[in-house]
Parts: structure tokens; C-alpha cells; sequence
């Protein structure tokens, strides 16, 4: 029995460890246990913090004795390793960070702490969030619970793959072009994209800061809007960050949508993409107007203008978000004669091939010279990009699309055609571009039993709306879920 | 955008490794400049459409400023911003010569 | 230097430190002379993940100098990252502004112009951004302090309006007043609070369009400012002369040879690739703010002067030394609190007081006895009190015992003797006990006057008011 206490869900969970009828320890072991028993086929943590976990369930045990704890007290989680977490080294998948040990809290881990929420370990990713399939991870890549022998998704790929094997009950994510929706999809688990700065990215490393944005990974809509709560809320350390007060999300799933209006993009379904997923997310949508919301098409015209903006305004901004890493100060440092050459040859050894690809590239779309061809001209097309969701907002409450055009593809099969792998996140960078909320989860399997998932986009700070539609949908039965058999 | 079917030189992406403080390998150099063709030869879609009088977009947070008050707040133990410096040397961080 | 047929065209960049307790983007302490990186945190050290967040007393700071420069205060301005790799800066990009300052345009008139209109040098600009770290050059390598790493800065940008070093160093010195005055920084050169970049040209007299420029960097002394850019002017005016060109570079000030001399260049090519900096929102400044900075806004150098010049008709020497230090100027009003005349109060200033600030090097607050009291013993010098003399010995006195005027007048017994009876006696025991010397003078000896007049001093001890011996000396001497 013990041993299926991973299989909970975080609001199962909370009940019965509120009524003590488990103890966060014992489902910490479980989730250990699962951990130590199928991590290595998916090689979804870098680390795992076994000392810690159990030290902070224990102290959540205590907590656990009054009455009022909060929801996450006990709550076995997996962190991305991107977040800071003091004390506990912090790699980003990267050479460069191998032995950085960050000594602050990134301010959501401190917010988690605070709730008594336990941190399993720190799970893989794309090197710097550099990718769609955690392949561009510097210490191997994350297989697919459905199928070792494709890719998780990314750059958030660990920790879907952690949630989808139950080796933890939910977990972080970052998303800046589609790095959490895309391996959700991936590995048929919940995850939101909330707008952009409604959760702070203090302590979370950048990769591109006017992009970046920190969700969770859970096993259902309910479990997102249980961390949403936890998550979402001013910072004083992030100026970017929203100060509106936040919702109780959860309250917010009253499993209605009669009378809302879906639009429905024409240019998301598309040439070449799977008749799976198209049919999957045709058939999500049937449904919802059975429960009585209505079908609206709608045009974004800018789409296939959006992967060429997000290239060029996210390499800009990382080409100078990874200039500290210098190994002057911390991180990996190369030995030379002069710091010229230290600095040269430390990042040339400390960078994987798609981070350098893309400093490259937006060193180049920042030089002189090629600013107003690249970069401004980037920016101008968010802004048109921004002005599609605006006016298709005036005609329907939230946008129903495939999370990708595929179901999760194999193992090294896009890794030498880094434009094909780009465009694996056609559908989701838009919603970065735009700073919109988006949510994807699983809404039917492909003939190889692949997870489809759909993706429901709403205005900004409408994250109480997409979850009550997600949860609507879920909470009806429409797919079977199946978990990852390992 | 610039006009035609951009191609990048060995050169230009030499350049480019010595801004961002790459060194590159000839292979990388070759594979680099491929790589660079073919995105830059991708986002020329960009130059279809007319952003004449369209405002750029950096940033998509709310307004306002948020600031803090003048006040003195540094916590940390001693040493501990020194802790994962790969040299250092009377609580400075040793760095080979700098040259100008 | 060949001046009649050349004339020197120069602009200023001075970068000068903002007076707050932190940095312009964490809470770590700006305090100078700390030990290595005791004052960084993961912010201005640029760990992974960290971000900025505005300080809002150096922006208000910013904005005061704006104000005091006369420069129109940007509604919305933008911070951009500058990007350059260099062992000092963490993130190897500074955040700064490049397109959008928050203080666009504005002025300083130089002191002192002889013909009425005053010397007016346009400002470009004024913009916020951060101090970069220190690099310690040993042997065989170098060492990185941060503690300077993210202190406000802002800088401050001249048209090119300044003809001569002179000038130059004029408009220097007002600045620094300004920016003192206004309590926005310290401008102490010495620990590098304010640096110095200079744009220098020549072009033959008459001509509009300008030559071509070098630029000299970071120069720390206002001397150095002055001896470099003579030395520029000097240099390209013989380049020129001699036929050559002056290439657009970037000097450095050898202040041992005294000699400029071109910078290895520290990038190949300076390309800093601005971009706005995602991590900051916009920086809003709304009317109201500015209303309130303004109102509280004291008293500038240049208003302070007009008003000296004409409420207490001194000249421009006396103004220029009273102005130099904003508490020198507030001593000397409160001085005359005390109804003394203000000639007298500015000479008191210039002499006594300076001299014991300038010996003692402490602050005027410490140095000297309150103004009240310095105001009563000049009063009492003009009520016949006290001697000149006799003040400036109670002066010194209390300059260490800090007792009052009064009181210290009284314990040196200093106090002047007019009674005029006791003087009279006095002169008739001198005149009684010299009978031959009154004979030799009463016989034309004119010159023995002053003799006399020394002898009655003696008798009283020197504290006898030198007017009333006179009267009664000269009648008793008549006969
Ligand atoms: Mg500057
Ligand atoms: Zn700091």
C-alpha cells in the first residue's frame, strides 16, 4: 500500500495527511522509493535530495499535528533545476554550474519552504531551458514514460517525466517558449504557463527574462491550481512582478463553462501536423459544446511569423543573461594565461553546442548594424503578435489549441535540424510572446498510445478561467488517463 | 530586414564568437555558420511584413515602477559570496592577468 | 601653444557617485574603505537567477540634479544593458541608459563673468546607472573587489561648449558645487566618486564645423582635467601644424609624464550591443514627484551667489570663497544674524575661519565655535568691546573650549577699558614720571606722540581703547 502513496494526487494527499491517516514521511518514502526504482530508465533528476526530503518531512509531520496546516505541508515535490535553491547545488544542466551551490532560495522555493512542502530533488532539463526535448541536457537526456525511447519534452522535460511516473506528486517548471505545455503534452500531465509576471523569477536562472515564466507541473487541473496559489504573488525582489492580489484558484473550479465562448484558431490546424492530435483536439472540443460552451473561429494572422520573433528576441536576451558566466566569480573556470583567453576557453568548454548556437546567433541580432533588422524588427512583430490575442479576445473568452503538432517524437531524431526542433513549439511561443496564461493537458493518445494534450490560452490574468475550463473537461470523464507503466 | 538571402561569413561569425567570449573550434565555426544561414535565412519572413508604424514590444508586464527604500540590507555570512569562486585570495577574487 | 590661430573645442563626461546608504539595485551597503566584497550579495555579484530592483532615493537624487541643471525630467525613461566583458563588471553587462536619460537637456552658468552675461555650458544629458567594481593589478595577476559593483552613478554630459582648460575646470568646480549643495553626492575625487572623461578638438578660429576629437578617460583630479586637456590641445594643434591628422581614439592621462597617450583598446572594437533591459519595468516619474523633489530642492550655488552679490555688495572674490562649501556660505549668513556689518563678517569668514578649518581639516561644524557666537564677538568689536586683536585671541580660545563669547571675553579679560577718568590719570602719571621727553616734545618732537600713547597702553595693561587715549593724550599734550 505504502509503495502507491506516490500514485496520490496533491489534493488526495492533502486530506488524508490532514486527517493523519498518512504521514508525509511515508509518502515521501514513497515517492523515493519510486524514484529509486525507475529513475534510472528515465533519468528524470539530476539529483535526488534524499537526506533533505526526509528531514523536511519529518519537520512537516510536526507542522501536520495542527489543524490548519498549509496545502502543501508534506507535498513530495521536483524542482527544475533551474531554480536556486540554497545550499543544494544548482546546475541548470549545464558544465558551467556543475558545482554552483547557490547560497539564496529562488523566491518561489522559499514560498514552497514556507508551506512545509518537501523537495524530492532537482530534475533534468535542456541546458539553460535551451530546448524542446531535454536532449540539450549536459548530463543526458530524459526518456519518455510512455515510451523510453523518445524524448520528454522540454526544456521542463524532467519534471513531467517525474510527474507522469509518479515519482513525485507535482512539480516546477519554467516556460519561455513552450518548456512547460510541450513536455505536459509529452508525457500526458497537466501544466500552466501563468502570464507573465504573475509568478516571480527571482532565483530562477534566465534564460530569456521578458519570456521566462515559472509553473507547475501536476496530475490534474485541480493540483495546478492548488500549487497556482502557492506560487502566484508579488515579489519585492523581482520589479517585474505582478502586485494583484491572488485568487483562490481552486475555488475557481466549479466545473461550469456552460455559456463560454471558445475560439478556435484557424491557423492552428495546420499542414503536417499528426491527424492524431488534430482529431484528439477536434473531439476536446465537441465536448466542451456538449457541456455547453460555444464554439467561436477566430483568426491570430501574425502565427507563423512567431517562432522568427521568439528567436530572435529570446537568443538576444540570453546572449547577455549568460555573459556572467565568466568562471570568474563562480561556476567552471578554464585556466589561462590572460582573462581574455579564461574567458574564451571557460565558456567554450562550459556551454553545450545549442546554448552556444543560440549566443550566437543573438550576439549577432544585437551587433551593430543588424539591430534594426533583427532585434527591433522582432520586437515590432511581437507587438502585432500581442495585438492578434487582443482583438480575438474581444470575440471569445479563452483559445482551445494542440499543445504541439506531434505527439512526443524520438530520441535524437530532431537533434541535427535545430529549425525542425524549433518548430516543435509553433503552437505555444506565441502565448510567451503575448505574456498570456496557457494550460495544457492531456486530451487523448495517439495509435502508439502516445499522450495528446490541448492547450486552452486566456486573456492575461485569467488563469481562474483556463483552470475552470481544464478542470471541466477533466473532471467529465472525456479521456481515460493512463498512467506510465514502467 | 536585410535584403535577399542573407549569408554569413566565417569571418562574421569569428567576430561574433570574440564578442560573446567564444572560442570555436574550425568545426564549430563551419557548423556555426551553417546554423546561422539557415535561422537568419528563416526569420527573413519577418521582412513580409510592413512594422512601418508598428511600436516595438519589450516587455509585456504591467506598468508602474516598484521601488525599495535606501536602506542597508546584506545578510550573509562572511566569505559566503566567496564560497564558489574557482580562486581567490584575501577575500578578493583572484583572476590571471587583465590584460587592457 | 599656438592659441591665436586655434581654438580648443571640449566636452565633459563626468560620472560622479550618488549619496545613498545602497547600491542602485540591492541593499548592500555603498560605504567606502570596507573590507573586499564585504558589501555584495548575489545581486551585484550577478549569481544566476538574481534581478535589479530601483533604489528610490537615487532616483529622486537623479532627479534633483536634473532639476538644479535646469534639464526637462523624462516622464518614462528605459534602462538598456550595455554590454562588455571586463573582470570588475559581474553580469558583463552595465545597467545604464542609452536612448531614453532621465534628465534630457539643461545647463550650468559658469561664475564669475565679467561682462554680465553669464558663461552658459549646455548639458546633453543626465542618466542613472551602476558603478562597476575595482580591479587590484598584482605582479602576475589581478584580484576583483565588487564593493563598488552596483553604486549609483549618474553622468553627466556637456555639449561641447567649453573653449579652454580653464573653462573646463571652472565648469568642474561648479559642478561639484552643485552637486554638493544639493547634497546628491560628495564629489570627493580622492575615492573616486567623481571621474572625469574629456572630448578635446581643435579647429582653426572662425571655422564652424568641429575637428576631429580624442577622448581622455577617466581622469580623478580636476588638475589632471586642466593639465590634460592643455596638453591634447597642445599635441594636436602641433599635429596639425605639422600637416599630420588627428586620429578619433581613446587616451589615457599619464599623470607621471604627464602626457596623454593611446589606450590599448580594451575591446577590439566597442560594440556594446544596447538593449532594454528586460528586468526593469520603465521608469515612471510623475509630475508629482517632481513637484515634491523640487519643492524640497535647496538653494543652488548660482542663486545663492546673485543674491550674496547683491544683499551684502561683495565682490565676486569674497562671493567665490564664501560659495565654495555650502556650510562656509550658511555661517557666514548666520553671522550676520547677529547685525554685524557684512564686510566684516565675509573678512572674519575668509581669514579666521577658514584658516582653522583649513588647519584643523575637520568639518566646519567641528572645527569652529557656532556661528552666534563668532556673530557676538564681531559685534562686540564694532561696539568698541574688544579689540580686533582681542577677538581673534577669544576666537582661537574658543575654538577649543567651545565656551561662548562672553564668557571667554571675560575670563581673558579682554573687555576694553573707556572710562575716561582712569585713562586720564593714567596719561597724567606717564606725562608726570617723562618730564624731559614732554619738554623735547612740547619743543617739536612731534614723533614722540606715539611714545606716549605706547607708555599709556603699558600702564593699562593694552586693554585701553585706543580712541579715547587719543582725545584726552592729544589735549593734555596741548596743554
Ligand atoms: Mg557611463
Ligand atoms: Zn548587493
Amino acid at each position: 500500500m505504502a509503495s502507491e502513496l506516490n500514485r496520490l494526487t496533491i489534493a488526495g494527499a492533502r486530506d488524508q495527511l490532514r486527517r493523519r491517516e498518512i504521514s508525509a514521511l511515508e509518502l515521501t518514502r514513497a515517492c523515493l522509493d519510486r524514484i529509486a526504482a525507475v529513475d534510472r530508465k528515465l533519468h528524470a533528476f539530476l539529483m535526488v535530495c534524499e537526506r533533505d526530503a526526509i528531514a523536511q518531512a519529518e519537520a512537516a509531520d510536526r507542522r501536520l499535528k495542527a489543524p490548519d496546516a498549509p496545502a502543501l505541508c508534506g507535498i513530495p515535490l521536483g524542482i527544475k533545476d533551474i531554480y536556486a535553491t540554497r545550499g543544494v547545488v544548482t546546475t541548470c544542466a549545464s558544465k558551467i554550474l556543475e558545482n554552483f551551490v547557490p547560497p539564496f532560495d529562488a523566491t518561489v522555493i522559499a514560498k514552497l519552504r514556507g508551506e512545509g512542502a518537501v523537495f524530492v530533488g532537482k530534475t533534468n532539463m535542456d541546458e539553460f531551458a535551451m530546448g524542446s526535448s531535454t536532449e540539450n541536457s549536459a548530463f543526458g537526456p530524459t526518456m519518455n514514460p510512455h515510451d523510453l525511447g523518445r524524448v520528454a519534452g522540454g526544456s521542463s522535460g524532467g519534471s513531467a517525466a517525474a510527474v507522469a511516473a509518479d515519482e513525485c506528486l507535482a512539480a516546477l517548471g519554467t516556460d519561455t517558449g513552450g518548456s512547460i505545455r510541450e513536455p505536459a503534452s509529452f508525457c500526458g500531465v497537466v501544466g500552466i504557463k501563468p502570464t507573465y509576471s504573475r509568478v516571480s523569477r527571482y532565483g530562477v536562472v534566465a534564460y530569456a527574462s521578458s519570456l521566462d515564466q515559472v509553473g507547475p507541473f501536476a496530475k490534474t487541473v485541480r493540483d495546478a491550481a492548488i500549487m497556482m496559489r502557492t506560487l502566484a504573488g508579488a515579489d519585492p525582489s523581482d520589479s517585474t512582478c505582478s502586485a494583484r492580489a491572488v485568487p483562490d484558484y481552486e475555488r475557481a473550479l466549479s466545473g461550469d463553462v456552460k455559456g463560454m465562448r471558445i475560439g478556435v484558431p484557424r491557423e492552428y490546424f495546420i499542414e503536417g501536423m499528426e491527424p492524431a492530435v488534430e482529431n484528439a483536439v477536434r473531439a476536446a472540443l465537441k465536448h466542451y459544446q456538449s457541456l455547453g460552451a460555444s464554439l467561436v473561429d477566430i483568426s491570430l494572422p501574425h502565427t507563423g511569423y512567431a517562432v522568427a520573433a521568439y528567436y530572435l528576441i529570446a537568443t538576444a536576451e540570453a546572449s547577455a543573461n549568460l555573459a556572467r558566466y565568466d568562471g570568474i566569480r563562480y561556476g567552471l573556470r578554464v585556466n589561462a594565461e590572460d582573462h581574455i583567453a579564461l574567458y574564451e576557453m571557460t565558456r567554450a568548454r562550459g556551454f553545450g553546442a545549442e546554448v552556444k548556437r543560440r549566443i550566437m546567433l543573438g550576439t549577432f541580432a544585437l551587433s551593430a548594424g543588424y539591430y534594426d533588422a533583427y532585434y527591433l524588427k522582432a520586437m515590432k512583430v511581437r507587438t502585432l503578435i500581442r495585438q492578434d490575442f487582443e482583438r480575438a479576445f474581444e470575440t471569445c473568452d479563452a483559445i482551445v489549441t494542440p499543445v504541439a503538432p506531434t505527439t512526443a517524437f524520438k530520441l535524437g531524431e530532431k537533434m541535427t535540424d535545430p529549425l525542425a526542433m524549433y518548430l516543435s513549439d509553433i503552437f505555444t511561443i506565441s502565448v510567451n510572446l503575448a505574456g498570456l496564461p496557457g494550460l495544457a493537458l492531456p486530451c487523448g493518445y495517439d495509435g502508439a498510445g502516445l499522450p495528446i494534450g490541448m492547450q486552452i490560452i486566456g486573456p492575461p490574468f485569467s488563469e481562474e478561467a483556463i483552470l475552470r475550463a481544464g478542470d471541466a473537461y477533466e473532471r467529465s470523464n472525456a479521456v481515460a488517463k493512463r498512467t506510465a507503466e514502467l | 530586414m536585410a535584403p535577399g538571402k542573407v549569408t554569413i561569413t566565417l569571418e562574421q561569425v569569428r567576430h561574433v564568437a570574440r564578442l560573446a567570449r567564444l572560442e570555436l573550434s574550425h568545426e564549430e565555426e563551419e557548423r556555426l555558420r551553417s546554423d546561422m544561414d539557415e535561422m537568419l535565412a528563416y526569420v527573413e519572413k519577418l521582412g513580409e511584413l510592413d512594422t512601418q508604424n508598428v511600436a516595438p514590444t519589450s516587455q509585456v508586464g504591467e506598468s508602474g515602477t516598484p521601488m525599495r527604500d535606501d536602506v542597508v540590507t546584506n545578510p550573509h555570512a562572511p566569505g559566503e559570496m566567496l564560497a564558489n569562486a574557482p580562486a581567490r585570495e584575501r577575500g578578493y577574487f583572484k583572476v590571471p592577468k587583465i590584460i587592457e | 601653444m599656438n592659441l591665436e590661430k586655434y581654438e580648443p573645442v571640449i566636452g565633459l563626461e563626468v560620472h560622479t557617485h550618488l549619496l545613498t546608504r545602497s547600491k542602485l539595485f540591492c541593499g548592500c551597503s555603498t560605504s567606502f574603505g570596507a573590507a573586499p566584497n564585504e558589501n555584495t550579495c548575489p545581486v551585484c555579484l550577478g549569481m544566476p537567477g538574481v534581478l535589479p530592483v530601483f533604489n528610490r532615493r537615487a532616483v529622486e537624487l537623479a532627479i534633483r540634479t536634473g532639476l538644479a541643471a535646469h534639464s526637462a525630467i523624462a516622464a518614462r525613461s528605459i534602462f538598456d544593458r550595455k554590454s562588455y566583458f571586463y573582470p570588475d563588471l559581474a553580469k558583463n553587462y552595465q545597467i545604464s541608459q542609452y536612448e531614453t536619460p532621465v534628465c534630457k537637456g539643461g545647463y550650468v552658468d559658469l561664475p564669475g563673468a565679467t561682462d554680465g552675461a553669464p558663461r552658459r555650458i549646455r548639458l546633453v544629458r543626465i542618466h542613472l546607472e551602476e558603478d562597476a567594481g575595482k580591479n587590484i593589478h598584482e605582479a602576475a595577476y589581478s584580484l576583483v573587489d565588487f564593493n563598488r559593483c552596483g553604486v549609483p552613478l549618474i553622468e553627466i554630459v556637456s555639449e561641447p561648449d567649453l573653449r579652454s582648460a580653464e573653462e573646463a575646470g571652472a565648469y568642474l568646480r561648479e559642478l561639484r558645487a552643485i552637486l554638493r549643495y544639493i547634497e546628491a553626492s560628495d564629489g570627493r575625487m580622492e575615492e573616486g566618486s567623481f571621474r572625469c572623461d574629456v572630448n578635446v578638438s581643435v579647429r582653426p578660429r572662425g571655422q564652424t564645423e568641429f575637428g576631429v576629437r580624442t577622448e581622455i578617460k577617466n581622469l580623478n583630479s580636476f588638475r589632471f582635467v586642466e593639465k590634460a586637456i592643455e596638453y591634447e590641445v597642445d599635441r594636436q594643434i602641433e599635429v596639425l601644424e605639422a600637416g599630420g591628422k588627428i586620429s578619433q581614439e581613446t587616451m589615457l592621462w599619464d599623470s607621471v609624464k604627464e602626457e596623454t597617450r593611446p589606450m590599448r583598446s580594451k575591446e577590439f572594437a566597442n560594440d556594446y550591443r544596447y538593449f532594454p533591459e528586460p528586468d526593469l519595468p520603465p521608469l515612471i516619474v510623475p509630475d508629482e514627484l517632481v513637484a515634491k523633489i523640487r519643492a524640497s530642492m535647496p538653494e543652488t550655488p548660482a542663486e545663492r551667489r546673485k543674491n550674496y552679490a547683491r544683499d551684502f555688495g561683495l565682490n565676486e572674490y569674497e562671493v567665490g570663497v564664501l560659495l565654495e562649501d555650502r556650510e562656509v556660505g550658511d555661517y557666514f549668513v548666520d553671522i550676520l544674524g547677529k547685525g554685524v556689518n557684512a564686510k566684516s563678517a565675509a573678512n572674519w569668514v575668509m581669514t579666521e575661519v577658514l584658516r582653522v578649518a583649513n588647519e584643523t581639516g575637520k568639518p566646519l561644524a567641528e572645527a569652529v565655535p557656532p556661528a552666534a557666537e563668532a556673530g557676538a564677538l564681531l559685534r562686540m568689536v564694532e561696539e568698541q568691546k574688544i579689540s580686533l586683536n582681542a577677538a581673534k585671541t577669544a576666537f582661537a580660545a574658543m575654538c577649543k573650549s567651545r565656551k561662548s563669547a562672553d564668557a571667554t571675553v571675560a575670563e581673558l579679560g579682554l573687555a576694553q577699558v573707556s572710562d575716561e577718568s582712569a585713562i586720564a590719570s593714567a596719561i597724567d602719571k606717564v606725562l608726570a614720571a617723562e618730564p624731559d621727553k614732554l619738554a623735547e616734545y612740547r619743543g617739536g618732537r612731534d614723533k614722540l606722540y606715539g611714545f606716549f600713547v605706547g607708555q599709556v597702553m603699558k600702564a593699562m595693561g593694552g586693554k585701553a581703547n585706543p580712541k579715547i587715549i587719543n582725545e584726552i593724550l592729544k589735549a593734555k599734550l596741548a596743554g
